[in-house]
């Protein structure tokens, strides 16, 4: 366990959770007026009509495969009898597919974004900050899947990756299991680590705002302007309009 | 039955000139920002046209609007809550800005910096959104007056629907204005379909509005609004609309394009109505029937049994007074004489319009009979049948009965208001044709021929006695300026941390968030502060920096 190690399987970790956890604190209480997906889909529709929803589709099945494969211990799975064997099957093939879907999506997106000019125009210093890390995270997760499950003999992350990322969540980190992963893992781990801190400063705020309220809700909404000046609860960074100007200097003599 | 106020407004089509004044007005007032330039909560079309966006009304291609399942209940046309969220990658049922109109400027500084050339320069015509040249090739206006309509009007959504025989003829036939806002309707689809339930209808006057806060442009309501009220701004990236001017309406004055209507067409007033009966009445099968059953949903403000309900669901007195007196009430239930911009969308819109008698007289005037008889405008309005049944189209879901009916007592107005011009004897059974009495003929003629500024707009003061009771608006007493000094001091109320607190009256635009001006507090000590968490990164406020120390010093 070297310094290098403590930093980047300790310190980068929490710091990039704790980067996520303020800055979407930060964000929530003072830039709701920003929090938004930021489409693009009024400039163009017939290339976001594929890349999107195969993008976003793809990463839905990739994020649950996460969660099943590093969330969730071995043993508990295996408790339900889904053992080494078929998880490996599952997660190499079902994997391979969501990474596929993934992949296809994001580089349609990605040319799109390049060769419409009205996207182009409106693509930000952030957006490419947080496409270039974005897109590192899934080349080398990508790379780790093909080059290990697909064409070699398996690596297992479950012995090690797994159990370094439970260990961080139970702040008992553990930098050992991290020592000998392959590259391609490393690599993957440290990009999506850095995309999750810069993450609460980019347009991927939108992912928390999944509405799945949507679905319980009645169909019109009613407010009342009488409990609340204006459309919601006064917080802070909203501050009110003193205008008309002539009356305040008036009341300041 | 649960009694609600909604502000709503009729427009006199009969009075509009086309000008685009409220057009103006409005974009002036609300829209004429960045990511904005293609937004018009107020337009004018010319009908027969293609409307903005192109060919907004043809619901089999955009999907607006609700539907009635086959179980009789309603559903958006869209798709309902699953659908909704499956498609939220991408909305299939979108306009693209290319259907509204590619928003551009002009080289204005080739006119002032070119060099001295043989050909005088030109300013060339600039994309906002790439920043190319662009070539203008349709805008919100395009086919204005019937521009052009020889080669756009068989597109128009309603033509489409008549017979073959009819579009020919239509062009020579007549041509009216159709000035558009949101509808704020009761049963607002945009609403229905925002994930985020950002969007909500005012409970105290029915007013639509989209919570900037909480948009997360999800685009829904773009889509489903059939009357493509809602715009997405492309800059922002969230949806606004068009808000009734509420900022206005609080304070008792009309909307800025009914403040500004050259041709004082528009009515604002308050209608109560049955919010338990709204869902009920806009699922009725047959579509025929839907402005009936609107028009049932409606309540009477004189009938006791609801002034009680409407007290016991907390509406005051003043507004109950301002139901009882709004000109909508008059022109909807007493004289029946406006009708709803296509009802068959089923979300019961709550801007109707009087259908426009004039094109009726001019053919009359301009065949030499007497355009002013009532006869022969009783007989052109069965006859002809071509402005009729467009009309149907707009404004009856295609029943041509309410037209008429709507038609002949403006037809009977006229030639009973000319008797009395010329000094005749009044003929009350012109009145009574229409089924209705010379007094009330003379009392709709007030209300629409003289239409006084305090006849066309009833309405009354929003209450905010109670809610700024529960804000700190009383702390502006407490800082220097004391009490007395009337409405909130520059400070607008402190706490000791020297930020201020949110209580001050709401901003209402958009850029009041970012300017400056309202980033900096003051602390007890009068020292400017400010917040850089609220600051856009554009220039240098005041507060940014402690003050200069001072020559000599203050001790």
């Amino acid at each position: 366990m070297n310094n290098l190690d403590v930093l980047l399987w300790i310190a980068f970790p929490y710091a990039a959770a704790a980067s996520f956890i303020v800055g979407h604190i930060l964000r929530y209480r003072y830039d709701q007026y920003g929090w938004t997906s930021r489409s693009s889909q009024l400039y163009e529709s017939k290339l976001l009509k594929w890349g999107s929803p195969l993008f976003h589709y793809g990463m839905l099945a990739v994020i649950a495969g996460h969660v099943i494969g590093l969330l969730i211990p071995r043993e508990w799975l295996e408790f339900i009898g889904i053992n080494e064997h078929i998880y490996h099957l599952g997660a190499t093939w079902l994997g391979t597919a969501a990474a596929a879907v993934t992949v296809v999506g994001m580089l349609i997106l990605l040319a799109r974004r390049g060769a419409v000019k009205r996207v182009l125009k409106v693509t930000s210093a952030m957006d490419v900050v947080m496409y270039i890390f974005l897109v590192a995270t899934i080349a080398f997760g990508t790379i780790a899947v093909v080059q290990f499950q697909l064409l070699g003999a398996g690596y297992d992350y479950r012995g090690s990756v797994s159990p370094w990322i439970r260990s961080l969540f139970l702040m008992q980190p553990d930098v050992t299991l991290m020592a000998g992963v392959p590259l391609a893992f490393q690599l993957h781990v440290l990009t999506a680590t850095a995309l999750f801190a810069i993450w609460p400063f980019t347009r991927l705020v939108h992912v928390l705002s999944a509405p799945i309220w949507y679905l319980l809700r009645p169909y019109v909404v009613y407010r009342s302007r009488d409990t609340k000046l204006g459309a919601r609860k006064p917080r802070p960074g909203w501050n009110r309009s003193t205008l008309p100007v002539k009356e305040k200097e008036h009341s300041m003599k | 039955m649960r009694v609600m106020a909604q502000m709503s407004m009729v427009m006199n089509l009969d009075k509009c000139i086309g000008c685009h004044t409220c057009s103006v007005t409005c974009k002036q007032t609300w829209t004429n920002r960045e990511g904005m330039e293609y937004v018009w909560f107020n337009n004018v079309e010319t009908r027969p046209g293609l409307g903005y966006p192109r060919q907004y009304e043809d619901q089999e291609k955009w999907n607006g609007g609700w539907t009635r399942t086959k179980r009789g209940r309603l559903k958006l046309k869209s798709g309902g809550r699953l659908k909704k969220l499956a498609y939220i990658f991408s909305n299939p049922d979108l306009p693209s800005i290319d259907d509204y109109y590619e928003p551009w400027t002009y080289d204005y500084d080739m006119l002032t910096k070119s060099p001295q050339t043989k050909v005088g320069p030109v300013a060339r015509p600039k994309s906002l959104l790439t920043g190319d040249n662009m070539d203008i090739k349709w805008s919100g206006n395009w086919d204005d007056n019937l521009g052009g309509s020889l080669e756009t009007a068989h597109e128009d959504p309603i033509l489409a629907h008549m017979s073959d025989h009819v579009r020919m003829e239509f062009e020579n036939t007549f041509m009216f204005y159709l000035p558009r806002i949101c509808e704020h309707c009761l049963n607002p689809s945009c609403v229905s379909a925002c994930p985020s339930g950002a969007m909500y209808k005012r409970e105290e006057d029915g007013i639509v509005l989209v919570d900037q806060d909480s948009c997360r442009g999800w685009r829904m309501c773009v889509s489903s609004c059939p009357y493509k009220k809602v715009y997405f701004n492309h800059k922002t990236n969230k949806a606004e609309k068009c808000t009734l001017c509420y900022p206005l309406l609080e304070q008792g004055k009309p909307t800025i394009c009914s403040e500004t209507c050259v041709g004082r067409l528009r009515y604002l007033g308050l209608m109560l109505y049955d919010a338990d009966r709204v869902l009920e009445a806009a699922a009725v099968e047959d579509e025929h029937e839907l402005l009936d059953a609107q028009r049932s949903v409606f309540l009477d403000p004189f009938d006791p049994d609801v002034i009680a309900a409407a007290k016991a669901d907390g509406i005051a007195d003043d507004w109950i007074e301002a139901a009882q007196n709004s000109p909508i009430y008059k022109l909807i239930s007493e004289y029946k004489v406006a009708l709803p911009l296509h009802p068959e969308y089923r979300t019961m819109p709550m801007v109707w319009y009087i259908p426009p008698l004039s094109p009726v007289v001019d053919i009359v005037s301009n065949t030499g009979n007497d355009g002013e008889d009532v006869r022969n405008l009783f007989a052109a309005i069965d006859k002809l049948r071509i402005p009729v049944e467009y009309l149907a189209g707009l404004f009856t879901a295609g029943d041509t009965v309410p037209i008429e009916d709507s038609l002949r007592k403006l037809a009977a107005m006229r030639s009973y208001m000319r008797d009395i011009n010329l000094g005749n004897d009044p003929q009350e059974p012109i009145a009574n044709a229409v089924g209705m009495s010379g007094a009330e003929i003379e009392a709709m003629y007030r209300l629409l021929a003289i239409a006084k500024y305090e006849d066309r707009y009833v309405i009354p003061k929003a209450h905010v006695e109670s809610a700024r009771d529960l804000e700190d608006f009383a702390c502006s007493l407490n800082v220097d300026g004391g009490p007395g000094m009337g409405g909130p001091g520059e400070t607008g109320g402190l706490r000791k941390t020297g930020r201020r607190v949110p209580g001050t009256p709401v901003a209402a635009t958009v850029e009041s968030f970012h300017s400056l001006n309202n980033l900096t507090g003051t602390d007890e000590s009068g020292n400017k502060r400010m917040n850089l968490l609220e600051w856009d990164g554009k220039g240098i406020s005041n507060g940014m920096f402690p003050p200069p120390a001072t020559a000599g010093g203050t001790a």
